[in-house]
């Protein structure tokens, strides 16, 4: 049976930095699986060349048989391949349930209709479903421009979720997220992708809402995957308690 | 839907409201609501681009596309059909609109302004230099008809413009509302916040861009023929940088959220100009200038600002965090 996720042999630089060095990684469908590493570990690299914003000098990336290493991201996103951003990418002076129905608008061929009101009968109540499973639709009809930071972060994961992606990537879902609030936050996300989104990749810092989360964790460095297995077994790793975890647990 | 078809349906009454009215108007007024009609056109076709966020600065080339290709085949084929007249315009400034969007799509901010500008100057360079289209000077075609009717009262033939200027303008606003409410309408305004995501979820940015464009083209294109016939004479000015300059200023006047104020702006700066003309004949242009700027200062977001963009949201930081009860929902 073919990976879900299947990268081969990928290099990038940039100058003189490596942030991709052989990689090679299959990630079969139905794990949620965590990056962790340092900052400038290669993480975000990764999930920047799997959803196409980067295109990898050498090495093979493919979904379900399908090369996808010289596709846009749009071409990539009408594959299935979703993605959330560390720092949220949204429309800000158009509302939650606005920014709902721009990725509403681009299902199918990623082609908008000229004439048909974007908030039909339908599209509307899809954009105020998801809303409701983070737990935002009284914010709907609120500018993101008004709205505080992890309620921006939710926003920014559920346009990721309109596609009912097959691969889900999230960068920092947890990031600007008080400590207190981060289980919760990750609890909501988790069951709420769980509806549309059965692989989920995270990149995440807190390693507490790794092993509680993670099936499977990849532990990068310097471009490297230097662990890769279950979260207790990565995390008492030498290498990654020397390179990742500081030592922490 | 069905609510949607009788609202479309409701806005047609205020345009034959406005046909009728020209009966009652001066004859002068006529020409001048031809005119701003005519220029709110273009001006309705920068804010359909300028809802991606970006301006064009070059109107004045799909203006003199369809001022020409009006003119051209009206004195080859002898048509002088005005509703006609007005589809040709439209079809030659959306047909080089089609050439030129695709390749302009690709640009933003002030390159795609610039571009447009360039654009515009290299035809008009063109036409001065094409002696078979009268260089510098132009030239001039006949009185337009209206369905085999010709026209030979100057009254009747300017109501006559009247009439079809203000029916094509009015299917126009409504084909550009219909266009706003859209899918495509609300892309286009997450194109200009975050092109990158918009990519991200599935959309080209620059095919909405291009869209765009070329709607706006077919618009100058048609208002091209709509000056054409007004003037019964057409010269390279149309494709001139100040020519392209006044749609801006209207579109600029207007802002972009609603068609309706495209109208309002281009009738305002239609009649400031004529009586700061009349009464101040040789400081008028300040007296535009201090207009415009009053606009500016007093209206950032354009005339529309005045009853549209203010939606009932909250502006209370505060509250922009999930309610008590759906902190509750099941997680």
């Amino acid at each position: 049976m073919k990976p879900l996720l299947s990268v081969r042999g990928v290099n990038k630089r940039f100058g003189a930095v490596i942030a991709a060095h052989g990689l090679s990684i299959d990630i079969p469908s139905g794990q949620k699986v965590s990056l962790i590493g340092a900052n400038g570990a290669g993480k975000t690299t990764f999930v920047n060349m799997v959803t196409g914003y980067l295109k990898p000098d050498v090495g093979s990336i493919a979904l379900e048989g399908i090369a996808i290493e010289r596709r846009s991201p749009r071409n990539i996103a009408r594959l299935g391949i979703s993605r959330s951003f560390q720092i949220p990418q949204l429309f800000i002076e158009l509302t939650a349930a606005e920014n709902l129905l721009v990725a509403i608008a681009g299902l199918g061929s990623g082609r908008p209709s000229l004439h048909s009101p974007a908030e039909a009968r339908g599209h509307r109540e899809r954009a105020i479903e998801l809303l409701q499973r983070f737990g935002l639709a009284s914010l709907a009809d609120r500018r993101i421009s008004e709205l505080a930071g992890g309620v921006r972060k939710l926003v920014d994961i559920a346009m990721a979720l309109v596609r009912r992606p097959r691969l889900l990537l999230l960068d920092e879902p947890t990031s600007g997220v008080s400590a207190e609030e981060k289980f919760v936050t990750m609890d909501r996300v988790i069951h709420a992708v769980g509806h549309d989104a059965a692989t989920i990749v995270f990149v995440e810092h807190d390693m507490d809402i790794v092993s509680r989360y993670a099936d499977r964790v990849l532990a990068f460095y310097s471009g490297r995957i230097i662990a890769d297995g279950k979260a207790q077994d990565v995390l008492k790793d030498p290498q990654v308690r020397r390179y990742v975890t500081g030592g922490a647990r | 839907m069905g609510r949607n078809r009788h609202h479309y349906l409701v806005m047609i009454l205020p345009v034959l409201v406005v046909v009728l009215l020209g009966r009652l108007l001066p004859t002068w007024t006529l020409s001048l609501a031809t005119v701003a009609a005519s220029n709110a056109m273009v001006a309705l076709g920068i804010v359909v681009l300028a809802r991606t966020g970006n301006v064009s600065f070059g109107q004045g080339l799909f203006f003199a596309a369809g001022g020409y290709g009006v003119a051209l085949i009206a004195n080859s084929w002898g048509t002088t059909d005005a509703v006609a007249q007005v589809a040709i315009g439209a079809i030659c400034g959306g047909l080089l609109g089609l050439v030129i969007g695709p390749l302009i799509a690709r640009y933003s901010g002030i390159f795609f302004g610039m571009l447009t500008l360039a654009l515009s100057m290299v035809f008009y360079g063109a036409l001065v230099k094409t002696t078979v289209l009268g260089g510098s000077d132009g030239f001039n075609i006949g009185r337009p008809s209206l369905f085999g009717i010709a026209f030979v009262d100057p009254r009747e033939a300017d109501f006559m413009l009247y009439a079809v200027s203000v029916v094509t303008v009015g299917l126009t606003a409504i084909a550009a509302t219909v266009l706003f409410r859209s899918e495509f309408g609300l892309a286009s305004l997450a194109v200009r916040e975050n092109n990158l995501r918009v990519e991200y979820l599935g959309i080209s940015a620059s095919r909405i861009v291009a869209i765009n464009f070329i709607i706006a083209a077919v618009f100058a294109g048609a208002s091209g023929a709509f000056a054409l016939m007004a003037q019964r004479h057409i010269d390279p000015q149309f494709a001139y940088w100040t020519t392209s300059g006044e749609f801006v200023f209207v579109a600029v006047l207007a802002g972009y959220q609603t068609v309706a104020a495209v109208f309002v702006a281009s009738l305002a700066l239609e009649l400031v100009r004529s009586f700061s003309n009349l009464y101040l004949p040789n400081t008028w242009q300040l007296a535009l200038g201090i207009f415009l700027l009053a606009v500016i200062f007093f209206l950032p977001r354009g005339i529309g600002s005045l009853w549209a963009g203010r939606r009932p949201k909250g502006t209370d930081q505060a509250s922009a965090t999930p309610t008590a009860a759906e902190e509750g929902a099941p997680s």
